[in-house]
C-alpha cells in the first residue's frame, strides 16, 4: 500500500506582492458589497417552491355534501409503517361504512405517503405543506374534522413531467 | 449679527446643548456602526444581515441593547471583583471623551454670538487625544487580568503590547501634521489646511498611511485584532464578560473606531472643511476671519446656519468613509500573526515614521528658506516629496522584503512523494 502526498507549493517571497494581493482582495469584497449576490431566500415573504411530490401535512378529501370520502376500509392503518393512523369504522342505515374516529399522529408519521397510495377512494392524502407548528404537543394529533379542514394542495405521488422518475 | 464669541448665560446654555447633543449623536453613531458592521459584512459575504427589526433593520441596535440589559451578569468566582467591574468603565470612558476636542462643523452664528462647533477647544488639542486614548489600554489589561482566565490574560497581554508599540508610530506620524500646522489644536490644524488650499492627505500622504495603519492597530480591529483573535483566544480580554459589561467593551471598540475615523478626517481630510474658501472660519486676534487679503488685512468670516449644516454634513461624510473603510478592511484581510504585528510595528512603522518626520522637516525648512508662500505651491512641493516617499515605502514593504509568510521562510518545491506504508494486518 502506498499513498501519495502532494507538497503544497507556496510562491517564493520575491514573486508575491502583498500589496497587490490585499488590494485585489479589497476590490473583490467591494464588488460584493455594492452588488451582493442574492442567494438568501427571505422566507416568510418569499415562499419556497415545493416539489409536486412533496409529502407533508395530511388532508382528507370530502364529498360535495361535506362528508369525508373515507369508507373506513382499514387499508391505511394496515399499511402505515409508523402505525400513526387510528381508525374506528362504523356503518350507517344504508350499509355505507364511514369513519367514526380517524386520527393521524403527525409526530409519529414518517410521511412515506403509503396511506395515499393505498387508499381505494382517494380520501386520505399527504399534502404540499409544511408550516404546521403548534404551541402544544397534543395539537399534533389531527382528528377527522381537522384533516377535513385542511385546504393546501395535495401531493402528486409522481411528477407529471417525469412520471417514471427518470 | 454679532461676530463675538458667545458669552455669559448663553454660553452656558450653548455648552449644555453641545455636550448633550454631541454625546447623544456619538452614541447613536456607535449604535448604528454596529448595525453597519453587520449589514456590510453580510453584503460582502452575499448575505442580507439583520433586516427584521424595523425598516432595513434600523432598530436592531436598540433590540441588541435591550437584550444586553436583560441578560444575566456573571462574575467568575475567582475574578478580582473590583477590577473586573472597573475595567469596562475604564475602556468606555476614554473612547467617548476623546471626541470633546474634535470640531464637527463651521462656527454657528447666532444673534447672541458665535458658537464654536466643538465641546472644548483646549490648547493642547491633539496631545489630549493621545493622552486619553492611551488610557484605554489600562481597561483592557485590567479586564484581562481581573478575569483570571488564561485566554483573557493572553488577549490583554497581546492588546497592551500592540497598543503600546503602535502608539509610537501613531505619535510620530502625527508629528508631520503638527509641523505643517504649527500648532496642536485641531481647530488650527483645520485652519491651516484651509489656508494651504489642500487637505493634508496629499502633502503628507505617507503620514496618512502610517496613521491609518496605526489607527487600525490602536482600535484592535482586523487585521490587528490580536487581542480578540476568536480562533485562538475565544474573544480575548472580554472572554469572561457578559451582558452590559460585554456591551460596554463593544461600545468602547466602536467608539474608538468612530473617534479614530473623526480624527483621520480632521487631521488629513480637512475635518469639516469643504472645497472652496466660502466656509473658512478661524478665531484670529479675537476676530472670526475667513482669510487674509493680499496686503495682509483680515477678511471677516460670515457664519451662517446653512454653512454650519453643510460643513457638518461634510464632516459626517468623511467620518463615515473611514468607518466604512474600517469595516471593509475587517471583512477582507486575514489576521496577522503575532510576530508579524510586532515586526510591522517596530521594524517598519517606527523607522519609517522617524525617517518621514526628518524628510518632512527638511522639506519644510527648505521651502521656508527658499521663501515659498504657504499656499498651493507649498502643498504641491510637499506632495511631490511625500509621493516619492510613499512609493518607496510601498515598494519596500511589498513582496515580503520585511514581513514574510511562514511558508516563505522555508523554500519549497512542488513534489509528489510516494510513501510506502507497511501493510496492515488482514490486508
Amino acid at each position: 500500500m502506498a499513498i501519495s502526498v502532494k507538497v503544497m507549493h507556496r510562491p517564493a517571497p520575491e514573486s508575491t506582492s502583498y500589496l497587490r494581493a490585499a488590494l485585489s482582495g479589497m476590490a473583490l469584497t467591494f464588488k460584493h458589497m455594492v452588488n451582493p449576490a442574492a442567494v438568501t431566500q427571505q422566507y416568510p415573504e418569499e415562499q419556497t417552491d415545493l416539489s409536486p411530490r412533496w409529502r407533508g401535512t395530511h388532508r382528507m378529501e370530502v364529498h360535495a355534501d361535506g362528508r369525508p370520502k373515507c369508507v373506513a376500509c382499514g387499508l391505511c392503518p394496515t399499511v402505515c409503517p409508523a402505525n400513526c393512523i387510528r381508525l374506528v369504522g362504523g356503518e350507517d342505515d344504508q350499509g355505507n361504512r364511514y369513519p367514526i374516529v380517524y386520527e393521524i399522529d403527525e409526530f409519529r408519521c414518517i410521511f412515506c405517503g403509503m396511506c395515499q397510495e393505498v387508499c381505494p377512494v382517494e380520501a386520505i392524502h399527504v399534502g404540499r405543506h409544511f408550516e404546521n407548528a403548534e404551541y402544544k404537543r397534543d395539537r399534533f394529533v389531527y382528528d377527522l374534522d381537522r384533516l377535513m379542514e385542511q385546504d393546501h394542495p395535495v401531493t402528486l405521488l409522481w411528477d407529471p413531467s417525469d412520471p417514471r422518475s427518470e | 449679527m454679532e461676530l463675538q464669541p458667545i458669552s455669559g448665560l448663553w454660553a452656558l446654555a450653548a455648552m449644555a446643548v453641545k455636550v448633550v447633543g454631541m454625546f447623544t449623536v456619538l452614541l447613536l453613531v456607535v449604535a448604528f456602526t454596529t448595525l453597519a458592521e453587520r449589514r456590510v459584512s453580510a453584503w460582502i459575504q452575499d448575505r442580507h444581515g439583520p433586516n427584521r427589526v424595523g425598516p432595513f433593520g434600523l432598530l436592531q441596535p436598540f433590540a441588541d441593547g435591550l437584550k444586553s440589559l436583560l441578560k444575566e451578569e456573571t462574575v467568575p468566582a475567582t475574578a478580582s471583583r473590583l477590577f473586573f467591574v472597573l475595567a469596562p468603565m475604564l475602556v468606555l470612558a476614554p473612547a467617548l471623551v476623546t471626541f470633546a476636542v474634535i470640531p464637527v462643523a463651521a462656527p454657528l452664528g447666532t444673534p447672541v454670538g458665535v458658537i464654536d462647533m466643538i465641546i472644548a477647544d483646549v490648547p493642547i488639542g491633539i496631545l489630549y487625544v493621545l493622552a486619553v486614548s492611551s488610557l484605554a489600554v489600562y481597561g483592557v489589561v485590567l479586564g484581562g487580568w481581573a478575569s483570571n482566565n488564561k485566554y483573557a490574560f493572553l488577549g490583554a497581554l497581546r492588546a497592551s503590547a500592540q497598543m503600546v508599540s503602535y502608539e509610537v508610530a501613531l505619535g510620530l506620524s502625527l508629528i508631520a501634521v503638527l509641523m505643517m500646522a504649527g500648532n496642536v489644536t485641531l481647530t488650527e490644524i483645520i485652519w491651516q489646511q484651509q489656508q494651504l488650499g489642500m487637505w493634508f492627505v496629499f502633502p503628507l500622504s505617507l503620514a496618512f498611511i502610517l496613521f491609518v495603519i496605526s489607527s487600525f492597530a490602536e482600535t484592535n480591529r482586523l487585521p490587528f485584532d490580536m487581542a480578540e483573535a476568536e480562533s485562538e483566544l475565544i474573544t480575548g480580554y472580554h472572554t469572561e464578560y457578559s451582558a452590559m459589561k460585554f456591551s460596554a467593551f463593544m461600545i468602547a471598540e466602536f467608539g474608538h473606531m468612530v473617534t479614530a475615523s473623526a480624527l483621520m478626517a480632521t487631521l488629513f481630510l480637512g475635518g469639516w472643511d469643504l472645497p472652496g474658501t466660502w466656509d473658512n472660519a478661524f478665531w484670529y486676534d479675537g476676530q472670526l476671519i475667513s482669510g487674509f487679503a493680499a496686503d495682509g488685512a483680515v477678511i471677516l468670516a460670515n457664519p451662517a446656519w446653512w454653512k454650519t449644516a453643510l460643513t457638518f454634513g461634510g464632516f459626517a461624510a468623511k467620518t463615515s468613509f473611514f468607518l466604512l473603510l474600517f469595516i471593509w478592511v475587517r471583512w477582507t484581510l486575514p489576521r496577522f500573526r503575532y510576530d508579524q504585528v510586532m515586526a510591522l510595528g517596530w521594524k517598519v512603522m517606527l523607522p519609517t515614521a522617524l525617517a518621514y518626520v526628518m524628510l518632512v522637516g527638511g522639506t519644510i525648512l527648505t521651502l521656508d528658506e527658499v521663501g515659498v508662500q504657504w499656499g498651493p505651491a507649498y502643498g504641491i512641493a510637499l506632495t511631490a516629496v511625500s509621493g516619492v516617499a510613499t512609493v518607496a515605502f510601498m515598494f519596500f514593504l511589498d513582496r515580503g522584503r520585511v514581513i514574510t509568510g511562514a511558508a516563505a521562510q522555508h523554500a519549497q518545491r512542488v513534489e509528489v512523494k510516494t510513501i510506502s506504508l507497511p501493510a496492515a494486518a488482514g490486508d
